[in-house]
């Protein structure tokens, strides 16, 4: 067996930009900031409680065998949610297969998310209506897809001649992602094309079973400025700053300042998915370690200690994110398997000789067996 | 009378109309702007639509087809250029991955109408990636639609049929025909894209080609003629779907079929047009229907590659072999 050695992360020492120390404890910068009302701190916590909340009940769906797989989100919470609540109603996300809580804030159905991993869907949600794609499970694809649209947009200014400020898009992806082609293909044109797309990578140290050794010798927002645009770390763990530079962000590519990069510094306290046995090649240490860094706990505390939420609140919270975990599960597994021949559906928008003949012929043979005791 | 215009100029026309017609389309590629292409199919046309409509991309196939596609849910009509043929490898992911499935993933929410256009084959002396034929990898991916025009006046129709469809198109020119001539009448009406067509008529044997081996094929079957043989050719056009309707019509008349490309025969269309055919129209059949193409090699250098493609030789050599039974 190899050994299981501790890591440290090429990332000790970088500046990191933090509003909410680990302990709860508010700091104020000049270059990001947040000014929230109690209602949208509170706001926040429940979004973070919802998504942890949310991710439970899903690795237990899967270890009931009612789900195939499941990627936990747990330990990103924050840079999910934080990132989410940055963009405006017309901001288009293109997100990994492990975005639930970028999900959430875009007001997709938890329960799309579900029938992904359940198996009965390859999509579940229209992308334009919530300005959210669909899950892209290939690493890294969905970065050029969100370069593309971002394009779009300034091409669309182009044609009307207008310029006032309009939509941005965010592209999600993590630090094994950032090795891929695609990715690096995605920062390019973006840069080249001065398109208005954030890049937002959250750095959760580990891709599967390799650490970031394996994917970079160099801090992974230091990369940015090699393509030509400005990148930044942030506490992945700190709901506010991940809101405050992603709004930053945001703004400066809905100006037509172009693309940026955000590497928000978190940590995968999961596996990488259900399937995932992260025992084999990380010690428990590194978890306790962050553990103490958790994104709840430290919204929770700050709340609590400034009097911004009361106790009442945080019963509330519970009992709501345990009464749609309980809507979750009945309506998870009260979901129907799809009609086979639903596979033909969607294959083309026009006719196609091919796909008529085999749905013909997978139907005849499914009827052969109606009534049959075989 | 109608003019006569090179195949590429032909390409060059089509793109130019759909670029007025839909405000939607653009092109994107490499050296498509000022250069006008290396084959000089998008000529002028930066000049007169702009750099947002017809854009010059960064030397990276996954991402003129990884943006093409992110257009595309933006509601653009991105047609895409392939330099070559052997560069279409990079963009394999994103074609296979994304652009053939996205349609399907999204339970049909979001349509990928974007054209991929690609100049492929051999025969004009290349130096190695320059001449292959792909098409073959692109065929077996169910969600995307994959044709080939042989002559001028389809590439003109065809490309534009292309781009108004709601389906990715693969679409893959014959480079070594773009500057074969032919009278070009626009005010024409097309036939529907997806169908195959007989071009020329005949009793004793149907030989079938898509591409640059379209005139090859109707070349052999003039010279087959002198020799009192009536082959029937049938320019294939689409290959995904595949129309199996006309081949089996016209092999149940000629009771023999020879199937000729330039790609490599093993599991080549040409496997997939003999299983068909052989399950449609086994009692027409007088014999085997007949493979004629490359060799299952990398495509040779330059030097030899007169003996690696079908050439009228070889396509007539195939026809024999069919008649023999």
């Amino acid at each position: 067996m190899t050994d299981v050695v501790s890591h440290v992360p090429p990332s000790a020492g970088q500046e990191l930009v933090q509003l909410l120390t680990p302990e709860g404890l508010r700091v104020h910068r000049d270059d990001y900031d947040v000014d929230l009302s109690d209602e949208e701190l509170r706001g926040l916590y429940r979004d973070l409680a919802l998504a942890r909340r949310l991710d439970v009940e899903a690795v237990a769906l899967q270890r009931q065998g009612e789900l195939g797989l499941w990627p936990s989100l747990l330990g990103q919470e924050a840079a999910q949610v934080g990132s989410g609540r940055a963009m405006a109603a017309d901001d288009y996300a293109f997100p990994t297969y492990r975005e639930h809580g970028v999900a959430l804030t875009r007001d997709v159905d938890p329960l799309k998310l579900l029938a992904f991993y359940r198996g009965v869907t390859n999509g579940g949600w229209d992308p334009n209506e919530k300005n959210f794609a669909i899950y892209t499970i290939v690493i890294g694809n969905q970065c050029l897809h969100a370069v593309g649209y971002a394009m779009g947009v300034n091409f669309d200014h182009a044609r009307s001649g207008e310029a006032d400020e309009s939509q941005a898009v965010i592209a999600y992806f993590g630090d094994g992602a950032s090795s891929q082609g695609d990715v690096n293909e995605a920062f390019i044109w973006a840069s080249v094309f001065n398109a208005p797309v954030v890049f937002f990578c959250q750095n959760n140290q580990w891709a599967i079973s390799e650490p970031l050794e394996k994917q970079t010798k160099i801090p992974l927002y230091q990369r940015a400025q090699g393509f030509g645009f400005p990148g930044l770390r942030v506490d992945g763990n700190d709901v506010l700053a991940v809101l405050a530079v992603t709004k930053a962000a945001l703004r400066r590519a809905r100006q037509g300042a172009g693309p940026m990069l955000i590497e928000a510094y978190t940590y995968r306290m999961g596996a990488h998915t259900t399937s995932d046995d992260p025992t084999r090649y990380r010690l428990a240490s590194e978890l306790e370690h962050w553990k103490l860094k958790d994104p709840i706990e430290r919204v929770r505390s700050y709340l609590f200690r400034n009097e911004k939420a009361d106790q009442a609140f945080f019963d509330a919270i519970e009992a709501e994110a345990e009464q749609m975990a309980v809507r979750l599960r009945a309506e998870c597994r009260a979901l129907p398997d799809p009609d086979p021949t639903s596979i033909f559906d969607h294959v083309y928008a026009e006719q196609h000789a091919l796909v008529d003949e085999e749905r013909a012929s997978m139907a005849a043979y499914l009827d052969s067996f109606v009534g049959a005791s075989h | 009378m109608a003019d006569k215009v090179t195949l590429a100029k032909a390409l060059n026309m089509a793109l130019r109309k759909v670029l007025e017609d839909d405000p939607k389309t653009l092109l994107m590629g490499e050296d498509i702007g000022k250069l006008g292409g290396v084959f000089r199919v998008t000529d002028g046309l930066q000049k007169d639509f702009g750099e947002h409509r017809v854009v010059d991309t960064p030397l990276a196939e996954s991402g003129i087809i990884g943006t093409a596609v992110g257009l595309a849910i933006r509601g653009f009509r991105p047609i895409a250029e392939i330099q070559f043929d052997g560069f279409v490898y990079p963009a394999f992911d994103q074609i296979v991955s994304q652009l053939a499935k996205m349609r399907a993933r999204s339970g049909g929410r979001v349509p990928m109408p974007v054209v991929v256009r690609i100049p492929f084959g051999g025969g004009i002396g290349a130096v190695e990636h320059h001449s292959e034929s792909p098409e073959a990898y692109f065929a077996h991916t169910a969600g995307l639609r994959v044709v080939s025009p042989s002559n001028p006046v389809d590439a003109y129709w065809m490309l534009q049929q292309a781009v108004q469809s709601n389906d990715p198109v693969i679409f893959f020119e014959p480079k070594r025909r773009y500057w074969d001539k032919a009278e070009l009448d626009v005010t024409a009406t097309p036939g529907p894209l997806f169908e195959s067509r007989v071009v020329r008529p005949g009793q004793h044997c149907t030989l079938a080609a898509y591409g640059p081996m379209v005139k090859t094929c109707l070349e052999a079957a003039t010279a087959a003629a002198e020799d009192g043989t009536e082959i029937e050719v049938i320019d294939l056009r689409t290959i995904s779907p595949l129309d199996v309707d006309t081949l089996c019509a016209s092999v149940e008349r000629t009771g023999r079929l020879v199937v000729v490309h330039e790609a490599s025969v093993f599991l080549g269309v040409g496997a997939e047009v003999a299983a068909r055919v052989t399950e449609r129209c086994f009692y027409s059949l007088e014999s085997p229907v007949i493979r004629v193409g490359g060799y299952h090699t990398p495509y040779p250098p330059s030097r030899v590659e007169e003996e690696y493609l079908p050439d009228l030789d070889r396509v007539l050599d195939g026809v024999d072999r069919a008649l023999a039974y």
